[in-house]
Parts: structure tokens; sequence; C-alpha cells
């Protein structure tokens, strides 16, 4: 049984300039000690899904219009708000892009690092400080019985995401939902969360909900991809199979567009043309104008996500009609 | 390369950890000369203030109402160290009693305008929407009411009573503070932090407690620090329209009426309340801004 299964999940954002529809009919799931990969550029959804999970979502302006997101038999959609709080920050923890604004620099580090244990369990101070600092030292702080007390803004960039994986970890969650959580920082430093976040993963045996717009990061990192594009699953595979058996010509596109070391001095691949207005959906599939292989039949209608292999979703009417190659 | 001792003993200074952000706050306090003199002042002054039945009865030996029409008015002497006023009352028992009146409603008037203000003000920001628009809206409405016409109903339906005085202050002082707070709430809810501790799954009001109002001391200081002057200055107002204290009390607002009008005769009528109300306003000022700077844990570098 998956441990998350979100159902054709809408999310719309109402707006002065009329109506952004920012995830349309996703659905995933993710088995429990898995690790999932979402992949888009900006402004694909992949943010907006997992904000709608957490019930972060600022409604209005966003409105979730349809879909179900089922984790362990509850739908976190249509929970009370005081259910939700049961269960984030306790079962499902998220880590966020920018490490330097989301502590609290009126908190000291340990202070904000105890704080979901102190409201989720019934545990004394001095015990939560105990796993506190068990957990710094865990995630890589040097001398952390001297760092606990100490500000925010005595901590560099790296030191404070890994206080913020200490913090997701700290109940010892079932999901960790981690957004871009290395975009903020320098590649050295990447290269360490990334490595550290699948030592934990390996350790609490957590599944994890990546979220990126860097291939290599995912590819890495995941058992599994999903590609999203103008708040579409375009494609969605076994890791592997996502990049040596690609069914959509949207993932071939962002595959030849990272640089690659040996193509020294020649152009760098881009995807002519920019992403569609949230505005004015087309009536077709959303990559048809930029999409080299596409047809009239394309720009018709929009093709949903198929089965084309087994356990390989892709979204290409192509593919699922003539079993395109690409 | 250090030895590890070493190391450690520099790491032990740079910052002690365990200690409480209040005592933070007090260590970077006292290196603000400044702020550690205003911090002085206001404690010396309200402690004279508030002492002064005791001190009329055994150092001045003139109570506040005490009048010598014979005496009539008086430069600063032996018997009277300020002086007296054209009834005969010694100026020193008059400018501490003054003193009480004026701390009192100042101080008072701002807690309760803080009060008022922060909650009403949090409130209206954290919530949003049209909760926050209605509060606001009746903000705008009571901003648009006439000070005066307000205090003066309240005198006329209730009496004349200086507890009065503070609510009416109050009153009017918390509109400015709801704003400022609510708009300052309005800016951190965007902040990432707080979405975060909404992902945490901490409740509204743990939020806003733990996360929003720590984050807004530095502007509620300042803001507060320069409320007590301005309800200093508004209840000698009053006072002046003969709707706050009335004689023989006094006030500093009061004394400094009082010799403003016999400026010439008398200049030491003037002087006197002027200058001790003058010191008073610098000093909280003086405290106000290293308040801030104390509390603002992003700015030590210390």
């Amino acid at each position: 049984m998956p441990l998350l299964s979100v159902n054709n999940l809408s999310v719309s954002f109402d707006t002065r300039a009329g109506v952004a529809r920012a995830v349309r009919d996703v659905s995933f799931q993710i088995e429990p000690g898995r690790t999932l990969g979402i992949v888009g550029e900006s402004g694909s959804g992949k943010s907006v899904t997992c904000y709608s999970l957490m019930g972060l979502l600022p409604q209005p302006p966003g409105r979730i219009e349809a879909g179900q997101a089922v984790f362990d038999g509850v739908d976190l959609l249509h929970i009370s708000r005081r259910q939700l709080n049961q269960i984030r920050g306790r079962r499902i923890a998220m880590v966020f892009q920018d490490p330097m604004t989301s502590l609290n620099p009126y908190l000291r580090v340990g202070d904000q690092l105890i704080e979901p244990l102190l409201i989720h369990q019934k545990i004394t101070r001095a015990s939560a400080r105990k796993r506190a600092l068990d957990l710094l030292d865990e995630v890589g702080i040097p001398d952390a019985a001297h760092r606990i007390g100490m500000y925010p803004h005595e901590f560099s960039g790296g030191m404070r995401q890994r206080v913020m994986i200490a913090m997701a970890l700290i109940t010892k969650p079932d999901l960790l939902i981690a957004d871009e959580p290395t975009t903020a920082l320098d590649v050295t430093v990447q290269a360490q969360i990334l490595e550290l976040m699948q030592k934990m993963r390996a350790e609490l045996g957590m599944a994890v909900i990546l979220i990126s717009h860097d291939l290599g990061i995912v590819s890495g990192f995941c058992d599994h991809v999903i590609v999203m594009y103008a708040g579409r699953v375009m494609e969605s595979a076994r890791t592997e199979e996502l990049f040596y058996q690609t069914r959509h010509p949207y993932t071939r596109a962002l595959e030849k567009s990272i640089p690659a070391l040996q193509a020294k001095g020649r152009e760098l691949y881009t995807i002519a043309g920019g992403p569609p207005d949230p505005f004015h959906p087309l009536p077709g599939c959303p990559f048809a104008p930029r999409c080299d292989h596409a047809v009239d039949a394309c720009a018709a209608a929009e093709a949903a996500p198929l089965e084309v292999a087994p356990a390989h979703l892709s979204a290409c009417l192509r593919v699922q009609k003539e079993n395109l190659q690409i | 390369m250090m030895p590890e001792s070493n190391v450690q003993t520099i790491r032990r200074i740079e910052a002690e950890p365990g200690a409480s952000f209040w005592r933070d706050a007090w260590r970077r306090l006292r290196k603000n000369k400044l702020a550690l003199f205003g911090l002085a002042v206001v404690v010396v002054l309200s402690a004279l203030c508030f002492l002064e039945p005791l001190l009329c009865r055994y150092v001045i030996g003139y109570t506040y109402e005490q009048q010598d029409l014979a005496l009539g008015p008086v430069p600063p002497c032996r018997a009277h160290w300020l002086g007296t006023d054209p009834l005969g009352r010694d100026l020193l028992a008059r400018l501490l009693y003054g003193g009480r009146i004026s701390l009192m409603v100042g101080l008072l008037g701002t807690a309760v305008s803080l009060t008022i203000g922060v909650i009403y003000g949090a409130v209206s920001g954290f919530v949003g929407g049209n909760l926050d628009a209605l509060l606001m809206r009746a903000v705008d409405i009571l901003y648009a009411l006439p000070f005066t016409i307000f205090v003066i109903l309240l005198m006329v339906f209730f009496g004349q009573d200086i507890r009065l005085l503070f609510v009416a202050i109050g009153a009017i002082e918390w509109l400015t503070m709801a704003r400022i707070v609510r708009g300052q709430v309005m800016s951190l809810k965007q902040q990432e932090f707080i979405e975060a501790a909404r992902a945490l799954g901490l409740r509204p009001s743990r939020i806003l407690l733990r996360h929003i109002i720590p984050n807004l001391l530095g502007p509620i200081i300042v803001y507060a620090t320069l409320t007590v002057p301005e309800v200093i200055l508004l209840e000698s107002f009053l006072s002046f329209l003969g709707l706050g204290v009335q004689p023989p009390q006094s006030s500093w607002g009061v004394l400094i009426k009082e010799g403003a009008e016999m400026m010439e005769e008398y200049p030491w009528l003037l002087t006197y309340p002027a200058l001790v109300m003058a010191l008073t306003l610098f000093s909280l000022n003086f405290l106000g801004d290293g308040f801030r700077d104390a509390l603002d844990v992003r700015a030590s570098k210390d």
C-alpha cells in the first residue's frame, strides 16, 4: 500500500489577471521508504503540489479544485486544520529552499530544533535537548553542545540547512518533503547536504519527495522521477528508465540541455520558446508549441499520462498512439 | 596550530551558551553608555517622585499644597531649594508630586496603549481577510473622532478622575500602535520561517506568540518609548484645558504652563520643571534606543 497517494490534484490561483491553473490533474504515489523526485522548470507546479499537501497553500488566492492526497488512510486535502497539525511536523516534515530565511532569527537554534518535539510528543525539555544534541551531531554540526545555544545568524547557509534537516527529522517522520533543499547553497555544500539526506533516509527508513529543477541531483537521489511541465505530469518512471528509455520529448529536451563537460565550445542546447501562459492554457499538449515532434493532433486535445511501459507513464500523444521513439 | 585547550577557551569567550535571551540583552544594554545614563536618570527620578510623601515630610519640610501667602514667590534659597510660586508653595515639593502624576500617566497610558495596540494589531494582521478589514476600519473611525471631544465627554459623564485620564489617553494612543504592529505582522507572516513553523504543525496561537511577537519587539519598544513622552505632553495639554489634573494637584505639564505665564517675573518657575521634563524625555529616548539595540540579536556582533 502506498504511503502517500495523490490523485488528480488540481490547484488554481485566483488573481486579478484571471485564474492561473498552476497544477492540473496530477497523480502520483510513493511507497514507504522510497524516494520520489519531482523535476520541472520554474512555474511547473512542483512546489505548489507539495505546498498543497502540507496545507501551506495560501487560500485565497490559492484554491484546491479537485483531487485527493491520501496519506496513511486520511485525505490531507480534506481534514481539519487540527488533524493536519497532528500530521505535519510529526509524520510528514518539510525542508525548505532557503535556509537563510527558514529559521526564526529571534530564537536560539536549540529552541527551534526541539519545538516539534515539544508540541508533538510528551517529552521533557531536558530529554528533548539531549535528542537535539545527538541529532545535530549526526547531521554534521561540530561542537553541537556549544552551537545549540547560538542564534541562526551565527550559522552559515550550509549549517542552517543542516539544522533545518535536523528539525525536520527530530520527530522521525514517515515522509520528508524537500523543496529544492540545495538550490540556495554552494555546489560543494549541495553535495554534502544530499549525502546527509541520503544517510538520514537510510537510517530512519523514511520516504522522501525531492523537488528540484536539477536533473543531476534527482537522478542521483531518487528511485522514481516525475517530470512536470505547465502544471501537468509529462512523464513518470523509475529513474534509470526515465533517462535511458525516455518516452517524452520534453524529458529528452531537458536531458539535452544539461551542459556536458566534453562538449566544450559547442553551443548549449536550449528549448526554443517559453513555457505557456498559465492564465490561458492551450487546448492541446502544453509542450506542443516547443516540441520537435509535434503534429496537428498534439495541439488539438491534451493527452493524459498513460502507461506506455510497465510503471512508466507518458503524456505524449505520439508515444501513446504511434509508439514514437525519441 | 593552537593547542586544543586554547581553542576551547576561545570558544567559551565568544559566546556563553545557555544564557537566556534577557541576560544577553542586558549584557548588550550595559555596553551602551547613553542607555545606561538614561536608565539611571529614569530610575532616580522615578524613585524621588514616588518617595515624594516621605521626602516632603523629612527632607524638604513642605508639602506640595502647603501655602504661605505672606511669603509669596521667592527665588531658590536655603529654605526653598527651587524657590516658591506666588502662593508661597515649595516648587521642589510640587515638582516631585507633579512628576509622580506625569510619570504615572506616561507609563500607565503607554502600558494601556501597548497592550491594546499589540493584541489588536497582531490579531488583525495575523488573521487577515475580512476580520482584518473590519478591525482596521474601526481604527480608522476612531482616528477620525476628535480626541478633545472624546475626553470632555468622558470627564462630563464620569466626573474628573485621574484614572479616567489613563483610559482616555490609552484609548487614543493604541490606534497608532495597532497600525504599526499590524503592518509588521503582515510582512512577517510572509517570511519563510513562519511557513516552516506551520509545516511543523504549530497552532496559529503558538506561531503568533513564539515566532511573530518576539520579532516585533524592536519596533514595539521604540514606539513605546516615543509614546511615553507623547503621553506626558498630552496630559499637560489636557491639564492646560482644565480637563486633566486639578489644582492644588500638579503635574509637570501644569507647572510648565504656570511657569510660562510668569516667566518674566519668576523665571525659576519655568526653568526647573522644563529642565526636569526635558531630561526625562531625553533619557527615555536614549533608553528606548538602547533597548532596541539590545533586543536585536542580529545586530550584536559581540
